[in-house]
């Protein structure tokens, strides 16, 4: 199983944090054009999902499946939005997703009164964690080069 | 701040004078670099905005709460969870608008001003004002915007301390151009 990539947004749209790891074949679009259509679409899914939900839901959009990979959803309650991509026989991460927000995103960029939380991260303990996390899911394993 | 992460609702212990204490330097310090009550009563305004939009991701990484129904449980929650983890201190809450869109936090014991008497000269002083922008950011993170202040101050001679929450209204998300 394999970890393509994350990406998490803030409230706004605007990309602070990306990351890929082993993905082979790139979009013929600019990273900004790419983030730009990917938080994009992410928006439109979430609303459109949640209007065509037929009871409330409190979760709402989770992921898709296509034939190649999945995309994980999850949004904190302070609207920053966290994206991961991985191969399609990676199952619920839900929590994982969780985690990446509560105790790396908060504990190295909220309670760092360094970091702006408005621009990009740019943190060498957050990457270094995030890094020794990601690499430490036990799907993750397959994903070198 | 903590670099470990992942721990749970039990907080460090942190003598309560210090934290008192370091507030109190703040504040004269400020005194000592703006002229007027009006501007210090903004900067502590500002300076609690700048921690609510910090201190709200700790606290929804902490508490685990999910959304809030309507604007009483928010008050509940701010009170019972947010004041308790950060203050240790659970405020009443009363005077409930008849529109239920405003309420009251009567502070009983306001750890800020254990030490505190205002002198004759800043009549006009908030003292704790930080405590007013630090919610009205928290909420703003939580796509509430509301509005803050104190009606009634202890160390203004009033009998209670009474911190005001007026909803003002529901943010919606800032969107791309183009979407809905």
């Amino acid at each position: 199983m394999t970890v393509f990539l994350l990406h998490i947004y803030d409230r706004n749209g605007n990309s602070l944090y990306e990351k890929e790891w082993c993905r082979r074949k790139k979009s013929n679009l600019t990273k900004e054009e790419e983030k730009k259509l990917m938080f994009g679409m992410l928006h439109s899914i979430k609303s459109f999902v949640s209007k065509l939900s037929p009871k409330d839901s409190k979760e709402g959009f989770l992921s898709y499946t296509t034939s190649q990979y999945k995309l994980h959803f999850y949004e904190s309650p302070t609207r920053l939005k966290f994206v991961v991509m991985t191969d399609i026989n990676v199952g619920n991460i839900r929590e994982t997703l969780k985690k990446i927000y509560s105790s790396i995103y908060v504990a190295y960029i909220a309670r760092n009164p360094m970091c702006d939380l408005a621009e990009p991260i740019n943190c060498k303990l957050f990457e270094s964690r995030l890094e020794t996390f990601m690499k430490g899911l036990s799907f993750f394993e397959d994903s070198k080069e | 701040m903590s670099k470990q992460p992942g721990r749970g609702l039990e907080s460090r212990k942190l003598v309560g004078e210090l934290f008192t204490l370091t507030y109190g330097a703040l504040v004269s310090q400020l005194i000592k670099d703006y002229d007027n009550d009006d501007e210090i009563n903004k900067q502590l305004d500002k300076m609690g905005y700048n921690i609510g939009i910090r201190l709200v991701e700790d606290f929804m990484a902490r508490s685990n709460v999910d959304k809030c129904q309507d604007f009483r449980e928010t008050a509940e929650v701010l009170s019972k969870m947010a004041f308790k983890m950060y203050l240790n201190i659970s405020p009443t809450i009363a005077n409930w608008s008849p529109a239920n869109d405003e309420f009251s936090f009567i502070l009983d014991n306001n750890p800020l001003v254990e030490f505190v008497e205002l002198p004759d000269d800043h009549p006009d002083l908030n003292y704790s004002n930080i405590l007013c922008g630090a919610i009205r950011g928290a909420l703003e993170m939580l796509q509430l915007e509301v509005e803050t202040w104190f009606s009634k101050d202890v160390l203004k001679g009033d009998n209670i301390t009474e911190l005001r929450v007026k909803y003002i209204k529901r943010l919606t998300d800032a969107l791309p151009a183009g979407e809905d």
